[in-house]
């Protein structure tokens, strides 16, 4: 294609641009205005200045759940991926009679629709006694196996076989070529996974609503609830927006890349 | 070839994954069909037996025919939206213009944020106030000149469904474009050289050459986004709060279930969506693997 016409593809890229970011433009703009300029017929004027009014209402509403947030998907993140990168390596690389037939039940759990198992996953909490933010961890770790497990699985098949061999002629047991061979070069695998499963876990709402109280609450589940209330005004809601997608956007600005490895590994292509 | 102690080391490994899975998913789902084979309604679980008619019962229950009609509009706006745009978005960033990784984690970055924090900022987007309170888009639409824009957004009858997928395809027509600019990226250079020696424009190109070998890809899309769009639930929830024309399956099953205490009736729904979700996964998780074996 000549260059000028190649050129004019700007015009429908940046119309696009224009699309996505709109959503982001009126999050921003509402966020930063003072509450004497906030007004639903302005919505698309600029800050006259800059004003932390709403970021700092909205964050006084939702730093406990912010923090319920970060306690719950820091410590289930790390433990499914370290679930997920041991699996994936038996059943790619040490494999046992019938791992060919494991392999498509554990991964079939990354698709189920949550709602076929939540009214047994509340009993059984229940029956064994956990609650609030450790039962919610818990479902994380669990319903995150299944993802974790294939991506790391996908990883480990690529590897030559002869690396191991080596290793074996060496005379390293398994457990020796996991540590000292696979995990020292997995690491861009458990970036992909990290970013993944605390992107999901952050983002979660079904399973929150479900397992916690309001003392306990997440903070998807705090923000939906402060949109759904009529006291509190729309801007603030909007700064809330903002705060509650921080440090998921934090990671896809910065760790990008990996972030769409991930989302490939999610469609069974590894 | 292995040493003893390694013999059943990866089974044991494994074996606590292994029992939460089974557990936690299968023996969920057997637990979950059996409480929708039940009459427990009420705060204690009753497990009389009540054969299929929870099941039936929905088949003749009206507000199941709305969801299961309002779940084919969402999946029908939802899906061809994010093709259609994933794909236009992709061939254009393939075409070699500079700027094209600001594009893409441009188009993607929505795919990060949570259905919630989308939900609460389209909801006062599509702001359906008319008169001297319009805002959101409608207001947008009027300062452009373009007043036969302004609409009502999810409070349409009949169509409302198709505004909640707006904000949807918002959301996942990044990723769509990320999976067909991989096939895209996948496609031999020479094939498109040698179509263009032979005389072939670039619309006849793509047409006869891309689009058929995207095939894969466009099945991958299709099915995944296909499969999203029967477990749609927080946005929903995000957007316009529970009412009865927006609702969908996940919605009911939640009713029934936390506030209406019809457990029996919300594992039923709940079973549905896993049969719908099962039929679309299985073969294709069938196909990928088997082809994943051949290589």
């Amino acid at each position: 294609m000549n260059f000028i016409r190649r050129n004019w593809l700007y015009v429908p890229l940046v119309a696009m641009a224009v699309f996505y970011l709109i959503p982001t433009y009126v999050m921003l703009v509402t966020g930063f205005k003072s509450f004497e300029e906030v007004d639903l017929k302005t919505m698309w004027n600029l800050p006259r200045g800059i004003a932390f009014d709403n970021y700092i209402e909205a964050y006084n509403k939702l730093s406990p759940s912010l923090r319920n947030s970060f306690m719950v998907v820091i410590p289930s993140t790390i433990i499914s991926s370290i679930l997920g990168s041991i699996n994936g390596f038996v059943l790619a690389k040490w494999k046992f009679r019938g791992a060919d037939f494991i392999f498509p039940l554990i991964l079939f759990g990354m698709f189920i629709p949550y709602q076929s198992i939540i009214i047994p996953l509340v009993q059984f909490m229940r029956a064994i006694g956990i609650s609030g933010l450790p039962s919610l961890a818990m479902a994380h770790i669990i319903y995150g196996i299944p993802i974790t497990t294939l991506t790391f699985r996908n990883y480990y098949a690529g590897l030559p076989q002869e690396l191991l061999e080596a290793a074996k002629i060496d005379g390293a047991d398994m457990l020796g070529i996991y540590r000292h061979i696979l995990l020292p070069i997995s690491i861009p695998s458990f970036v992909v996974v990290l970013i993944w499963q605390f992107t999901a876990a952050w983002n979660d709402f079904l399973f929150a609503v479900i397992l916690t109280g309001n003392q306990q609450w997440p903070v998807t589940v705090a923000l939906n609830n402060m949109a759904g209330s009529q006291i509190i005004a729309w801007n603030v809601q909007m700064a809330g927006s903002l705060l509650a997608a921080l440090p998921t956007l934090l990671v896809y600005i910065f760790l990008g890349r990996y972030f769409l490895r991930g989302l490939l590994a999610g469609s069974l292509k590894g | 070839m292995y040493k003893d102690k390694d013999r059943y080391l990866n089974i044991l490994l494994i074996s606590p994954s292994i029992l939460a899975v089974l557990i936690f998913i299968y023996g969920f789902i057997a637990w979950s069909v059996r409480v929708s084979l039940s009459k427990w309604k009420g705060l204690t679980p009753d497990y009389t037996w009540n054969g299929l008619k929870n099941y039936i019962d929905l088949f003749a229950d009206p507000r199941f025919a709305v969801d299961v009609k309002n779940t084919l509009i969402f999946t029908g706006v939802f899906v061809f939206g994010c093709l259609i745009l994933g794909f236009l978005l992709a061939v254009m960033l393939d075409q070699g213009l500079r700027g094209e990784g600001f594009f893409r984690s441009l188009f993607l970055f929505p795919m990060a944020i949570s259905y919630i924090v989308t939900g609460v900022v389209w909801r006062w987007l599509m702001n359906p106030a008319t008169g001297s309170r319009t805002s959101g888009l409608n207001l947008l639409f009027t300062y452009i000149g373009l007043d036969s824009w302004v609409n009502a957004w999810h409070t349409t009858p009949k169509w409302g469904m198709a505004a909640i997928a707006l904000a949807a395809i918002w959301q996942m027509s990044g990723y769509t474009m990320a999976l067909y600019l991989a096939g895209l990226r996948a496609i031999p250079h020479e094939l498109k050289e040698a179509a263009r020696i032979d005389g072939a424009n670039e619309i006849q190109i793509y047409r006869h050459i891309m689009i058929p070998l995207l095939a894969p890809v466009t099945l991958s899309a299709l099915i995944i986004l296909g499969h999203m769009s029967l477990k749609v639930f927080d946005m929903i929830v995000a957007i316009a709060g529970k009412q009865l024309q927006l609702d969908v399956p996940a919605i009911y099953m939640w009713q029934a279930t936390f506030d209406g205490l019809f457990y029996a009736r919300g594992a039923a729904i709940g079973i549905l969506l896993l049969v719908s979700v099962a039929i679309l996964i299985i073969p294709y998780m069938h196909y990928t693997l088997k082809t994943e074996g051949q290589t």
